[in-house]
């Protein structure tokens, strides 16, 4: 069995994959990284989103082989270094943007690609983003708000029936 | 209020570890030794097994057993939790729903064997070794054909393929018939609710452990409520005994009712486990989720509206065939009957309903709830029919509800289907909707469509649902075969701080953040001081799980009366700690007091002190402060609310846009706004979804065509518009502690119709003539229907 | 999915070497093969990957044509290729999905010819050239029906050069759960007349509609074309559109096309 090097959320990693290993699954079962999840067989759901040499790439779609020397960031490398959220981890918080929490991981990661390309994107330009990013939870209103917030933009006004989030307990 | 207690639009603290990567699904543990099960499944809908030949299998590497159907032969059935009666009384066909198909395959994905190896690869490739026989049969598909054909059996000793035929309500049926011959008009409609996928985002996924020292199995498994799943493992399936079984649903990726049932894979790696003495891991695929997942919806209804010229409700009727799939899912009975054919009054004061359901077995998927769960069914039909009628006198489709909604001092109102709905106002959610949507703008919206060549429509609906699901009581004389109550425990530790083990199943609603809100407001304490425990059978006292709206309304009460006997205890204890009589002392923001004197005890030294029992006096005070209710709703909860949307069609191409969706619902009080708003968008983005993309198409031969997301359009980002969401409009309900109703399924059974009544609308207002489409409206029936009108 | 031997050659003719041994399948960006390989569908004995191979990924420009190496991806066509050929920037950067677009790549999908996909639209009606490690093709003659190409076993696609319109665009219909081309149009003014190719319509797969180049070499207007309409005969009908339909589409797109052109 071949043995890939990658360079994961900053640290040098060495796993033993099949050749038929999906880097998805390198990650999850071989380096236990179980925060990029699985959610279809053809491509089109996102939950794996992760980046590869600094590219969005679903790690569904990408032989582990085929990752041997990448950079490769997870969700778990996305938190501030002291811990905390970093801007979009929190602004999805603030805006309700996940329930289930099982495709959030693929937003965060698309987020950060589309606003590393887009600093200031519209509500069209993130829709049209996220084509590749399937939420059966959110209706996708919350996570369209967060990502304007991420970008320091306005959010569309609260409903008026509805006081501001406040902090979480 | 309490700051950060009911009311209040708290951010979820769950949100921390799914937005870190560190939320654990199921199919992220992987206990040491774990090896993996994969199955093999029917590519026919309909075949007889002739043999089954694993010999080859066995002898693959990595491969550890092999199991068929044979295996499974004398264990019991994983039953439907509702016995149906037909309208002559006599009891539904209830067939063997077995762990692994023996005898016949009877849907394209039915399992009929299953290989554990070493991973989860070789697993599949012994899965293709298998040297199997199976004799097609012919396929039953189309319901209409299923009924009319004695010989085409899905079950075999069941010629006609009939669950049941069931009326509702029986008594009603003639004077139904006789007030729709003697209307001035009837306005009937035919119309499909199509089947869906539920399409959880993570697909179903189950560990089986067991422990030869003990005997102790353990099940993990993506479950939305692990003690029915325990249930029914242990009193149907296996036997397992209950206190030898633990079932955990940890974090759970979404259900939408699909994760609500007990499934064959969980029996499977349960029974591997044992044989093998190793963790046995199952996790679906997207495709097998297809194939598997019970399906939801799937009515085809005639129905029929009697009123007069004024557009007065005389009488609804109902006419449907529901088809249950090949075999009968845990709700799948009560999903068509009892949660469908008791809404069909709506919110109207319609004097005369009846509704007849006939249940049919085909040889497709089972079909069960799915979010809203039979009261989509009734919603649609009935706001269609509402419509078409509008449309037939010339009455303004918000005046033609007005005029019939049941009024705010009518409550309580005995509905003609025979439910008593407690609170309500419906004109006030209308006056919210008028409003919020701004529907006097209308015009010129459409004005400026127009010049860019798009017609515009508006569609308007309003609903009600029986949520709260449910009182043991009543549904018991309807057919369940288990209570629907919940519990919950509530215990104080020592230091102050306070775990609440609760019944219901959070994969998505929130209920870490939800549930202290409540018991913050009534301890006066912060909510950081108090955790959920929940998803796991032996650490929670008991639940029925999360559905039906339910976890709030009957849940949350649980957790409300749990926490009203730990005040009455801790109130002895701090008369106790003061010397003085417990009904002399007061309770208010976290702290015991006597009024008119200067004595008070705080919380925490009154948790203290129930764990530091030095000087109580035993016969009257018990150490520790933990109570546990269990709590059975008095009636169903019936929220209801008033829906808006405007669509662009683009005449040239069918393409509908929807550009604008406001919903104004009736949730009773709100615990969390932010929750709840998010709970409404999300029920919405699924209705859109149904009404415009979600097409789930067997062939003539059992087939699944639309059997991936190539073929299966999930609503997607750029689908939908900005949600609109209030819920402003509240009449408390009257019958739990909390004056709730409930909000999960609002979304998915308030939008589909508005979005086809706007959709009509738009081609009414472009001079086109067509009574109705058939959902999903795609681009080609909506072109299809302009080019035929 | 089915265990294989995998090749990472780092030359073209390393990977001609590679592909020439036994059952072996070259792999572009994968996005369409690995999910088929997911789907064991496909049980090749080698995969030969095509990323480390120098040379594939340039894009280069000269007066009037564009040369794409086969393995760049959409993303970068989408990026480089927005100045001198807004139409085919806009065509790539809307394939699939963000991501999907950081790996597919031009020479993978047109090496497929899925009948859905939008570049082959893009290579017909540009005349484009496709080069292979043995010979170039012509676009005419590259597309050969659903997802059967000219290319011989173990020829690999190297780059296409795409003659640069003078106008043009792509109106895509997306079939929403793929969000495939349902029907996509693909019209070009070029100074010896106008060309158009239409993808996802016809079950011989992606074809030129003659009869509209012909009133648009006359007048590269949408009026051009009224009252032109194409029989439905031939047209795919699957779960998403019935073959009126989809004929009716190719009417739209194409005007449609030609209006933003």
């Amino acid at each position: 069995m071949p043995e890939i090097s990658m360079r994961v959320n900053g640290t040098d990693r060495t796993v033993r994959v099949e050749n038929r290993t999906l880097l998805v699954h390198a990650l999850r079962d071989g380096l236990r990284l179980t925060g990029t999840h699985v959610g279809c067989d053809t491509s089109q759901c996102g939950a794996c989103t992760i980046h590869v040499d600094g590219a969005p790439v679903k790690a569904c779609s990408m032989l582990a082989v085929e990752a041997d020397g990448a950079e490769v960031e997870t969700i778990e490398g996305q938190a501030m270094s002291d811990g905390s959220l970093n801007t979009i981890q929190q602004a999805f918080q603030d805006h309700h943007g996940l329930q289930c929490g099982f495709c959030t991981p693929g937003m965060v990661m698309a987020t950060a690609a589309l606003l590393r390309e887009n600093p200031k994107p519209g509500d069209a330009e993130i829709r049209h983003a996220l084509k590749g990013n399937i939420c059966r939870c959110t209706g996708y209103q919350g996570i369209v708000n967060a990502i304007l917030a991420a970008s320091g933009q306005p959010v569309p006004a609260a409903m008026d029936s509805e006081p501001a989030p406040v902090a979480a307990e | 209020m309490l700051d950060g207690g009911i009311g209040t639009a708290t951010k979820r603290r769950e949100d921390v570890r799914f937005l870190m990567g560190r939320g654990k699904y199921t199919d992220d543990h992987t206990p040491a030794g774990t090896c993996y099960a994969a199955f093999a499944r029917s590519d026919m809908a309909h075949g007889r097994i002739v043999s089954i030949d694993a010999a080859a299998a066995e002898g693959m590497p990595g491969v550890l057993a092999v199991f068929t159907g044979a295996d499974f032969a004398d264990v019991g059935s994983n039953p439907a939790g509702w016995l149906i009666n037909s309208r002559d009384g006599t009891p539904m066909y209830e067939p063997k729903r077995p762990v692994l198909a023996h005898g016949k395959v009877r849907h394209v994905g039915d399992a009929y064997a299953a290989v554990i190896a070493e991973t989860r690869e070789q697993a599949m490739d012994a899965v293709e070794a298998l040297e199997v026989e199976i004799e097609p049969l012919d396929a039953v598909v189309d319901m209409a054909a299923a009924l009319a054909d004695g010989d085409n059996r899905v079950h075999d000793d069941l010629p006609g393929n009939q669950c049941f035929d069931w009326g509702w309500i029986e008594d009603n049926r003639e004077a139904t018939a006789a007030a729709i011959e003697a209307a001035p008009h009837v306005t009937t409609l035919e119309l499909v609710n199509n089947r869906l996928v539920p399409n959880a985002i993570e697909p179903r996924c189950s560990i089986g452990e067991y422990d030869p020292g003990t005997g102790d199995y353990k099940l993990t498994t993506t479950s939305q409520n692990p003690h029915l799943t325990r249930l029914l493992i242990s009193a149907f399936v296996l036997g397992i005994p209950e206190n030898k079984l633990t079932v955990i649903g940890p974090d759970v990726g979404g259900g939408f009712g699909s994760k609500i049932y007990h499934y064959g894979e969980e029996a499977l790696v349960l029974s591997a486990a044992k044989r093998l003495g190793r963790p046995v891991k199952w996790t679906a695929t997207r495709s097998e989720a297809f194939l598997t997942d019970a399906h939801g919806r799937d009515h085809v209804t005639r129905i029929e509206l009697a009123c007069e010229t004024d557009g007065t409700f005389i009488a609804f009727r109902t006419e449907t065939m529901a088809n249950v799939g090949a075999y009968l899912s845990n709700f799948s009975t009560a999903t068509p009957t009892f949660l469908h054919g008791t809404l069909m009054a709506g919110n109207y004061t319609v004097p005369n309903v009846y509704v007849n359901v006939k249940a049919v077995f085909t040889n497709t998927a089972p079909v069960d709830a799915y979010r809203g769960a039979g009261r989509p069914e009734a919603t649609y039909s009935l706001e269609r029919v509402i419509d078409k009628c509008a449309r037939e006198l010339g009455i303004d489709p918000i005046a033609i509800r007005r005029k019939n909604f049941i009024q705010p001092d009518q409550y309580p109102y005995a509905s003609a289907a025979g439910l008593e709905y407690d609170s309500g106002n419906y004109d006030a959610l209308m006056d919210v909707l008028e409003r919020r949507a701004d529907l006097a703008g209308f015009e010129g919206r459409r004005a400026e469509s127009e010049r860019r060549g798009k017609l515009r429509g508006l569609g308007i609906n309003s609903y009600i649902e029986a949520c709260g699901i449910a009182p043991s009581n009543l549904v018991g004389q309807l057919g369940s075969r288990v209570g629907l109550y919940d519990a919950a425990t509530v215990r104080v530790n020592a230091t102050g701080n306070i775990s609440v083990m609760v019944g219901a199943h959070s994969h998505g609603q929130g209920h870490e953040t939800a549930f202290p809100q409540i018991v913050a407001d009534m301890l006066g304490v912060d909510p950081a001081t108090i955790e959920i425990v929940h998803g796991d059978t032996s650490k929670i006292p008991f639940g029925m799980g999360t559905y039906g709206s339910r976890s709030l309304a009957v849940c949350g009460s649980a957790v409300h009366r749990a926490t009203e006997k730990v005040i009455v205890k801790a109130r002895k204890i701090a008369a106790h700690m003061m010397s003085v009589s417990a009904d002399d002392v007061d309770f208010a923001d976290g702290q015991f007091s006597v009024p008119g004197t200067n004595k008070f005890v705080a919380w925490g030294d009154v948790a203290l002190k129930a764990y530091i029992p030095h000087d109580f006096p035993l016969e009257e005070i018990e150490p520790g402060l933990e109570e546990t209710a269990f709590y059975d709703p008095a009636n169903f909860t019936y929220p209801s609310g008033a829906y808006a949307c405007e669509v662009e069609v683009d005449p040239e191409t069918g393409v509908v846009d929807v550009v604008s969706m406001v919903a104004a619902d009736d949730f009773g009080n709100v615990v969390n706004p932010l929750i709840v708003t998010g709970q409404v968008q999300g029920g919405l983005a699924q209705g859109i979804g149904q009404a415009l993309l979600e097409q789930t198409t067997y062939d003539a031969d059992g087939q699944l065509l639309s059997a991936s997301y190539m073929d299966y359009a999930m609503p997607r980002a750029d689908d939908l518009p900005t949600l609109v969401v209030d819920h402003s409009s509240v009449t408390e309900c009257t019958h739990n502690p909390l004056g709730v109703k409930g909000c999960g399924e609002a979304g998915a059974i308030g939008s589909p119709p508005t979005v086809v009544n706007a959709v009509i609308d738009a081609l009414a207002r472009g001079g086109h003539d067509v009574a109705h489409i058939d959902m999903p409206l795609t681009p080609v029936r909506v072109w299809t229907a302009l080019q035929q009108a | 999915m089915y265990d294989f031997d995998f090749a990472n050659p780092a030359t073209l003719d390393e990977a001609v070497a590679a592909l020439g041994r036994g059952d072996a399948q070259a792999l572009a960006g994968g996005q369409t093969y690995l999910p088929a390989l997911r789907q064991r569908l496909a049980a090749p004995d080698t995969i030969v990957s095509l990323k480390r191979v120098e040379g594939l990924s340039d894009i280069e420009a000269t007066v009037d044509t564009l040369r794409i190496g086969a393995m760049a991806t959409h993303a970068r066509i989408a990026r480089e290729t927005a100045d001198r050929f807004p139409a085919l920037s806009r065509l790539a950067g809307n394939i699939g999905d963000m991501a999907v677009r950081s790996r597919g790549t031009l020479g993978g999908s047109l090496a497929n010819n899925d009948p859905s996909a939008c570049y082959p639209a893009m290579a017909l009606a540009t005349g484009a050239t496709i080069h292979t490690n043995a010979r170039d093709i012509a676009a005419e003659d590259f597309f050969r029906g659903m997802f059967e190409t000219a290319l011989d076993d173990g020829e690999i696609i190297t780059a296409v050069t795409v003659p640069v319109a003078q106008a043009a665009h792509y109106e895509k219909f997306v079939q929403r759960a793929s969000r495939f081309a349902l029907v996509g149009v693909f019209a070009a003014r070029y100074p010896d007349g106008a060309r158009v190719a239409v993808t996802g319509a016809s079950s011989g797969g992606v074809f030129r509609w003659t009869e509209a180049e012909e009133r648009l070499s006359d007048r590269f207007e949408a009026s051009a074309l009224d009252g032109l309409t194409i029989a439905p005969d031939d047209m795919i009908e699957d779960l998403h559109a019935t073959k009126p339909y989809r004929a009716h589409l190719v009417s739209v797109m194409t005007r449609r096309a030609v209006e933003h052109a």
